[in-house]
């Protein structure tokens, strides 16, 4: 078990949200669609740009510009 | 008569809120907006086995924050209206989501009862969900229904009559763990003793509110109770910074977790059983394997964005061209029974051209609307969003941007109007603002008559390398201007990007009409009337004051003078030009006279720093009403009488041999022209979808300083190297 920030994770990575480190607007609009801690995630893949970030989240697919991912840290199996 | 009872949709975005409302309601709704902000507000009534309801159509939101207007005016409808009955539509194969939302709105109290849509896509992903428990642990109605089939759609009304009988539910009551729930209960219990807002809202919520930090509420409170809120505000800051040093989050970060904990414990007990692994590749996931993909999505984005230019642009052409033909086809008849006279003049050029200037757009917006909802219902949109993000964050935009700019002309040849109204499938308000103000830069079809006259006349060797470098310079344009009013006017963090990208799905017909026709008929509808009294000012300022001659005689000298010459610069006349000259220089002379025509030899002195001379100036200010009719003026300007705007030939040669001119001022013009303020109609839609008028302004004046700016620098640096 390993901490990572969100942006290090790879394509097709799964992993469990430890920590949400932004407050305010970010941090409330990260825990709004269910990024909480405890949550498993799994990174779906990049935009052709590598930016931002789309990820599986309970049911849904969410996308995250990697500055905003800087902000969630998560325990990934390794 | 008893009042119609009403019921507020809400529900997350995608959740199938607008599909159910739309099966409700058919045909019968009416659009407005909440007052003073440009959020939509759709209302429909629902009537059947005798009863009516008013159904109103809350924005889709995920939240009841206060950092977006949606949430707000969601949260403010259901406190300040009090609906009989807030039916809730949940996502059944994303509930835990779909029910952090139906928990908020227990917690403000609201009477609730819950539409477990998308029942069907959930059973599919073998999701099961124990509706009598879901209902039991909640408190409220929990109706099973498919809103694409209609399915469910009758029980969900029965229910909802049923549970409108009995009102007044107690508000919810969450624990959100020892710090909070002791910092609650004291600050409700002043929050009672001091009756703080509680004719408004419920005391616990007050309380919750002021640990978020909630800036409505906190603003509300200080402005009802100062010491009160004070006290209320110390409160929060002590538990606050005593969660920060424990955990390092603010109450506010705790609240949301402590709310999907909520959620979680009720759905482990039985209520949601997953039959079938919950990290499998859905069908979405497969097609976004394609169209997402580094190489592949980029081209496919590519396609799928001309392939909707091409449909909007090319097949609105021909109804474009039978709505031109029946306005010129009343023109004619105004023409032929109409007495002559500045009434007569006033029909044709000031009224028949402003409401057929609004209703030829009439075409292109039904289709521009119709193929950007199918990329929108389609999930495809966000995709679009998705790929082009970092290049748009760059400039301080949204990757949603690229549709309004392309749409306004990114591809030469588009128009503003739909491109400014495309943007409200953005939801970041700050980008949003950003980009409808620069996509007019983009070179809509009318400028393009303009840089077709200026380049055959001055620059006929490079016509292809200038179309595509005009492309080029609108894009940069946008994208640099954009970035300095993000870092001036509109400065500020951008919004966070967190966007769910929706599963794709088949957009329903019925849905993409109502939508369509909404959209354009709010045009028609709002920009019709503003319009027209524009397009007759604009008349006005062109005709008026009348050559000394025409006024001073008398009317039987006057009749058969008009109707022998070309009074008008707008007329529109195919006879070819510079055969009766004689008239051709009397137009030239009343335009001269009139209100523009002073207006552009006063500002001669500051417009020379450009290379502009009076004649450009009147040109310029009738491309106010639409670009193109730069062309037609410049040609009345320079006594050719009427010029047709599609074959500018001798205009272009008279400009060619003209002493005043030269590549240098053509190039000016050219830049001039791109970045200068945009069409009125244009100006309208911006202060429509900005939502004040202030913008519209903002438009005009920026547009045209910054364009004058870049036009002055480009003539006197070419001058300057001896240009």
């Amino acid at each position: 078990m390993r901490r990572i920030l969100m942006r290090q994770m790879k394509d097709n990575q799964s992993g469990t949200i430890v920590n949400i480190k932004a407050n305010g607007e970010l941090g409330r609009r990260i825990r709004d669609m269910g990024l909480v801690p405890g949550t498993p995630i799994k990174i779906q893949g990049r935009a052709p740009l590598y930016d931002p970030v789309a990820l599986k989240v309970l049911n849904f697919t969410l996308t995250l510009r990697n500055r905003e991912a800087d902000f969630i840290v998560v325990e990934v199996d390794e | 008569m008893s009042k119609t009872p009403v019921i507020a949709l809400a529900g997350n975005p995608n959740s199938g809120k607008t599909t159910l409302f739309n099966s409700l309601t058919g045909a019968r709704q009416h659009v407005g907006n909440y007052p003073g902000v440009t959020v939509e507000k759709k209302e429909g009534i629902y009537s059947a086995d005798g009863v009516r309801i008013r159904i109103v159509d809350l924005p889709g939101t995920y939240s009841l924050t206060a950092y977006s207007l949606e949430e707000v005016v969601t949260r403010d409808f259901v406190v300040n209206e009090k609906p009989d009955l807030v039916i809730d539509i949940v996502d059944a194969s994303n509930l835990e989501r779909n029910l952090y939302l139906a928990v908020q709105f227990l917690e403000l109290g609201a009477p609730l009862c819950i539409a477990l849509n998308m029942v069907d896509v959930a059973e599919a992903r073998g999701i099961e969900i124990d509706m009598d428990r879901l209902s039991r642990h909640l408190g409220v109605p929990v109706v099973p229904t498919v809103a694409r089939t209609g399915r469910g759609k009758r029980a969900l009304m029965e229910t909802a009559v049923k549970a409108m009988a009995h009102k007044g539910q107690a508000p919810l009551r969450i624990s959100y763990g020892d710090d909070l729930d002791g910092a609650i209960s004291e600050m409700e219990k002043e929050i009672l003793k001091n009756a703080f807002l509680t004719q408004t809202y419920p005391p616990r919520w007050i309380a919750l509110k002021y640990l978020e930090n909630d800036q409505q509420i906190l603003s509300k409170g200080r402005a009802a109770h100062p010491e009160v809120s004070k006290h209320l505000e110390q409160q929060v800051r002590k538990v606050s910074d005593h969660l920060m040093a424990t955990t390092g989050n603010a109450p506010e970060a705790l609240i949301a977790d402590q709310r999907y904990g909520y959620i979680y414990s009720i759905l482990k007990q039985g209520v949601v059983v997953h039959k079938k692994a919950r990290d499998r590749l859905y069908h979405s996931d497969r097609i976004d394997k394609v169209l997402t993909h580094r190489v592949v999505g980029p081209l496919v984005m590519v396609l799928v964005i001309f392939g909707l230019y091409h449909f909007t642009f090319t097949y609105s052409k021909t109804p474009i061209a039978w709505v031109e033909y029946l306005f010129a086809w009343i023109q004619d008849m105004v023409q032929a029974f109409m007495p002559e006279g500045m009434l007569k003049s006033l029909v044709i050029s000031g009224v028949i051209d402003g409401v057929g200037g609004v209703l030829s757009f009439v075409p292109l917006l039904l289709m521009m609307f119709f193929g950007i909802a199918v990329l929108e219902d389609s999930g495809y949109l966000a995709r679009i969003a998705f790929m082009l993000d970092r290049v748009f964050s760059l400039f301080g935009l949204h990757g949603s941007s690229v549709m309004a700019y392309i749409v306004s002309g990114g591809i030469a040849g588009g128009c503003a109007v739909p491109g400014v109204m495309a943007t409200r499938t953005l939801r970041s308000p700050k980008e949003r603002l950003a980009t409808l103000l620069t996509a007019p830069f983009m070179n809509c079809g009318a400028k393009l008559p303009v840089f077709a006259l200026l380049i055959a006349a001055f620059f006929k060797e490079n016509e292809s390398v200038f179309m595509f470098a005009i492309t080029l310079v609108a894009w940069a344009g946008a994208l640099l201007v954009a970035k300095l009013l993000r870092v001036t006017v509109i400065r500020g963090a951008p919004t966070p990007f967190v966007m769910e990208l929706p599963p794709y799905r088949w957009p329903m017909l019925k849905g993409l009409l109502i939508h369509t026709w909404e959209r354009t008929w709010q045009y028609i509808k709002k920009a019709g009337t503003v319009i027209l009294a524009i397009s007759i000012l604009l008349w006005a300022m062109m005709s008026f004051p009348r050559l000394p001659e025409d006024r001073g005689t008398s009317p039987g000298f006057e009749k058969k003078a008009a109707s022998t010459s070309e009074p008008l610069p707008f007329q529109e006349d195919p006879s070819p030009s510079g055969q009766a000259l004689p008239e051709a220089r009397r137009a030239q002379r009343a335009l001269r006279h009139s209100i523009a025509g002073r207006i552009g030899v006063a500002l001669e002195g500051i417009s020379r720093l450009a290379g502009f001379d009076w004649r450009v100036n009147i040109a310029l200010i009738g491309g106010f009403a639409a670009k193109e009719v730069v062309v037609s003026t410049l040609g009345t300007a320079y006594s050719l009488g009427e010029t047709d705007v599609q074959d500018s030939t001798p205009l272009s040669e008279k400009l060619a041999e003209s002493p005043g001119w030269r590549p240098l001022t053509a190039l000016s013009l050219l830049i001039f022209t791109m970045f200068y303020a945009p069409c009125f109609i244009t100006v309208i839609s911006i202060s429509r979808e900005a939502g004040s008028w202030k913008w519209g302004a903002f438009s005009i004046l920026f547009n045209t300083t910054f364009a004058f700016l870049l036009a002055a620098a480009l003539f006197q640096i070419g001058s300057w190297l001896g240009y």
